[in-house]
């Protein structure tokens, strides 16, 4: 993690390309997840209606989010369960601290949340003393090892199971050298079962949060959020503010998109609706802005709220499949996590809007119909007018913009090759130029289309 | 201010213009085809990992699960005319933890989706809500007449029904977090059995 | 019917043969082509790089060239992409408005304008046929594989007229080449493996020739070929249908 601060989009990807085999295993990996959400939508002849639908429903709940939120807050309240706002990500992290404080316990199990690891909840409970174990399989994994997940439904992709093998050997006493994902599912299973008949509280994230009922629901395959919540004496649910939906009724619009998108499936194994806390506990949710309200205020960025995190965009993804979700160095990699990031930190992320070639690929397995490649471009442009870009490429974008305004510049440039030379993105031809390194240069013609037509014009005369 | 306030003023200076809510009917219509209910749910039930047999009676549930399961497990069961198990209410006031032994769970369902396998259970069919995932096994019973096309015509079935908790469950704990390859067990039930009734 | 030609900065200087071909072809299916000759660049290079506040003087030259046809026609879907989608002036928005609705790559030309029902082309190889992101994607010359929608290609359906051309199938039908403009060179690392991998499937069915309504893409493809010293070669989809024996 330390280092990978340091580094931006184009080193990171450059190391995780350094293994090539590893890459075709990354990049065929996903591409399969995205050829099992092709089948799961062409089984569906409505599905781009279903697109078009679910989009607008979001566009409506970001038209009136305010006073969803305050729906959603009266009839949760109503319902038994306590709401509790927090503003940014270090408001968060001290609510649950102070909730498990308050009772005593030093120990918490957590499902899937993105939105905790957006706020890096783990490692500053860590610092209070509170043992924080997250219970999705992937998440567990990548936690044992020390790392950020690497994709927001698949958190371990990018771990063979040799190395979760070892991971689990080192710290779950299995076998030395066992990698049968079934054998080690097991094991998982087994140690992730005491941890949720010990627990007194249990975390988990909110897929979609319903005004009109106060109600909240969860989405899983393996079962962990319920273990943990039903188990628990305090369930905590953390939710951004853009997780609201108006009515009950739209969960029949957007559960038939989510995993269809994120992994082919027609639904998850569990689709949880938390509604009333069970006799004698309590549920508390904690709806967190954390600069959501500025990207609403962002006209050209507003859009990517109304994201569900189904993860289609990352597995469509060439760059993604091809430079691994570490690379983004962010909590939401892809090309989701680079329209979102810049508006946390413009700077920190400048370099991921510009890790895509605008392939548009991501806007059309989006099954909200976020625009992702034209805000990619758009907050490219956001960017360099704020200055987090080299000089020296706006020096030559300049120069380029120059010598292209101007036909008789551009001509005579051409003519002597300078032109090549200096802007073409394959500039000059030796080792230090990056085309070069895995391309050949483009053979230069005798004359220019320009030229070749001028002496047609005098043959004709 | 508080940061309620705060979050909401700044919601509401950055929302922009109406929008208004699509209208859901053509979707309700399109999708709301009820040929062959039982057949589909099977086809994608089993795909999910079920496994769904098509009953006369409780007689022959019972005749199924005498196969399967030893007379010595917990078994408990929500269904009244399951009279040989456990019956839940009658352990309903017992620590969630103690149902960690619990070999298997057989509930009722009131709603199943032919579209992904999803079976409707609200924490009424459940009793405890922990007990479809505690289990080492579920089984879960449905009438066929209590089949819906999709999730357009379930949602359109719960209405606006109240209840403390309710899941869709669609098949056993599974994961494929391990280089994507399925392992059915991850940490609720190893297997799920649904039992249609005519 | 007066066409303009517009043929993009990258093909006037490295690849003449394709805007040669795309006159020709325009010619024979009874066009009367004019090449305005003191176009340069879309400015695409500076807007995809976030410098489209520097697009300014490229546009109005655009404007002054091309301002006043009936069609302009480009040999390259990313450019005419580019003008339909970015091309504003203060000076000038009624004209640059009008341009925007008369620009059209190449093959949507032929098959939504001219309407070519048959071809006097032969080509007898086997061809991958590359779809360019910002063709596809951007101008809808084919359909999206990531769509639930009835499948069509217009590059294809011209290519299907040219006799004794054989199409071979793709495993990844619409994957992009990673050429990406400037990132080509910023994500160096990625966009080689990209076009590498493209390059792979095509080689895997069979391919003599990868073809594509984009040179930029079968630049940065053919780049990568010859580094390979690879038997297979890149021809814009003009040429092909251009190209008689």
């Amino acid at each position: 993690m330390s280092s990978n601060a340091t580094k931006d989009h184009p080193q990171l990807a450059a190391i995780f390309n350094r293994d090539e085999p590893r890459v075709d295993w990354h990049d065929e990996t996903l591409w399969w997840v995205r050829a099992k959400r092709d089948i799961a939508a062409h089984k569906l002849p409505e599905w781009e209606l279903l697109r078009e639908t679910a989009s607008q429903i979001k566009n409506n709940v970001l038209s009136n989010l305010s006073t969803y939120l305050e729906q959603f807050e009266a009839n949760a309240i109503n319902n038994g369960i306590i709401v509790h706002w927090a503003a940014t990500a270090e408001e968060h992290n001290k609510i649950i601290y102070t909730l498990l404080e308050k009772r005593g316990i030093s120990r918490m199990v957590k499902s899937k949340s993105m939105l905790t690891e957006e706020c890096h909840l783990n490692e500053y409970l860590l610092k209070q003393g509170i043992d924080v174990i997250d219970s999705d399989l992937g998440e567990r994994i990548v936690q044992l090892a020390g790392e950020p997940p690497s994709h927001i439904v698949l958190p371990c992709i990018h771990k063979k199971k040799e190395e979760i093998g070892d991971i689990f050997h080192e710290h779950l006493g299995s076998a030395k050298g066992e990698s049968d994902p079934k054998i080690l599912t097991e094991t998982a299973r087994q140690h992730l079962r005491e941890v949720f008949l010990t627990r007194r509280a249990a975390l988990t994230g909110v897929n979609f949060a319903i005004a009109e009922t106060g109600e909240f629901v969860i989405c899983t395959n393996e079962g962990n959020a319920d273990m943990g919540a039903h188990l628990a004496e305090i369930h905590i649910a953390s939710m951004g503010i853009e997780k609201i939906i108006p009515e009950r009724k739209h969960l029949g619009v957007f559960l038939r998109l989510l995993t269809r998108s994120a992994t082919g499936q027609p639904i998850t194994t569990y689709s949880s609706h938390f509604s009333k806390p069970q006799d004698g506990k309590e549920i508390h949710i904690v709806i967190v802005d954390n600069g959501r309200s500025i990207q609403l205020g962002r006209e050209d960025f507003r859009n990517s709220l109304k994201c569900i995190r189904c993860g289609a965009c990352m597995n469509t993804c060439p760059v993604y499949r091809k430079s691994g979700g570490h690379s983004y160095h962010t909590a939401v990699a892809g090309p989701i996590g680079s329209i979102l990031a810049p508006n946390l930190d413009m700077e920190k992320y400048a370099d991921l809007p510009f890790a895509s070639t605008l392939c548009g690929s991501c806007s059309n397995v989006c099954p909200v119909k976020i625009d992702i490649h034209d805000q990619l471009y758009k907050w490219r442009q956001v960017i360099v007018k704020a200055g987090y870009t080299p000089k020296a490429k706006t020096l030559a974008m300049k120069g380029m913009a120059f010598t292209l305004s101007s036909p008789m510049i551009y001509r005579a440039a051409g003519k002597m090759g300078r032109f090549t030379f200096k802007y073409a993105p394959f500039a000059v031809n030796n080792g230090a130029n990056p085309w070069y390194k895995h391309r050949e240069m483009p053979k230069a013609p005798e004359q220019s289309f320009g030229e070749w037509y001028a002496k047609r014009k005098e043959n004709k005369k | 201010m508080s940061s309620r306030e705060n979050i909401l003023a700044a919601v509401k200076a950055n929302q922009f213009s109406q929008a208004d809510l699509p209208c859901l009917e053509v979707l309700s219509t399109l999708t709301a085809t009820n040929d062959n209910l039982v057949e589909k749910y099977k086809t994608i039930g089993s795909a999910g990992g079920s496994f769904i047999y098509e009953v006369a009676d409780y007689a022959a549930i019972q005749n199924i699960l005498h196969k399967e399961f030893k007379p010595s497990v917990k078994i408990i069961s929500g269904i009244k005319e399951m009279n040989e198990y456990t019956y839940v209410a009658d352990v309903k006031h017992e620590l969630s933890h103690s149902f960690a032994d619990v070999e298997l769970c057989i509930l009722w369902s009131g709603l199943g989706v032919a579209e992904n396998g999803a079976l409707w259970l609200t924490e009424e069919d459940m009793t405890v809500r922990v007990l479809p995932f505690i289990a080492q096994h579920l089984a879960v019973v449905i009438s066929k007449t209590n089949l819906v096309p999709t999730m357009a015509q379930a949602y359109e079935k719960i209405g606006n029904a109240t209840y403390g908790y309710g899941a869709f469950i669609s098949g056993p704990s599974k994961t494929a977090d391990i280089e994507q390859s399925l392992v059915i067990g991850a940490h609720g039930p190893r297997s799920l059995s649904v039992f249609i009734l005519p | 019917m007066k066409v303009a030609l517009f043929v993009p900065c990258y093909v006037d200087q490295f690849y003449p043969q394709a805007a040669i071909a795309t006159l020709e072809l325009l010619e024979k299916l009874g066009c009367e082509v004019h090449y305005p000759k003191n176009q340069t660049c879309c400015g695409q290079p500076m807007a995809n790089s976030g410098y489209e506040h520097l697009t300014g003087g490229c546009n109005n030259l655009f404007i002054d060239n091309f301002a006043g046809y009936d069609y302009i026609v480009c040999p390259s879907g990313s450019c005419t992409l580019h003008i339909k989608e970015h091309l504003h002036s203060h000076e000038n928005e009624d004209k640059a408005s009008e341009i925007r609705k008369r620009v059209f790559e190449l093959t949507e030309f032929l098959v939504d304008i001219l309407q070519v029902k048959s071809l006097e082309a032969s080509f007898p190889y086997k061809v991958g046929m590359h779809q360019s992101c910002h063709g596809l994607r951007g101008l809808r010359i084919s359909q999206m594989t990531e769509l639930v929608a009835p499948p069509f290609s217009k590059p294809a359906q011209l290519l299907g007229m040219v006799k004794g051309l054989e199409l071979v199938p793709l495993s990844r039908a619409d994957d992009c080449c990673g050429f990406g403009g400037t990132f080509c060179v910023v994500e160096e690392a990625v966009s080689s493996k990209m076009g590498k991998d493209r390059v792979d499937d095509h080689i895997e069915h069979g391919a003599q020739y990868i073809t594509s309504a984009d040179l930029s893409c079968l630049m940065h493809l053919e780049g990568i070929l010859r580094r390979q010293n690879s038997e297979v070669k890149v021809i814009h989809v003009a040429e092909i249908l251009n190209h008689s024996i």
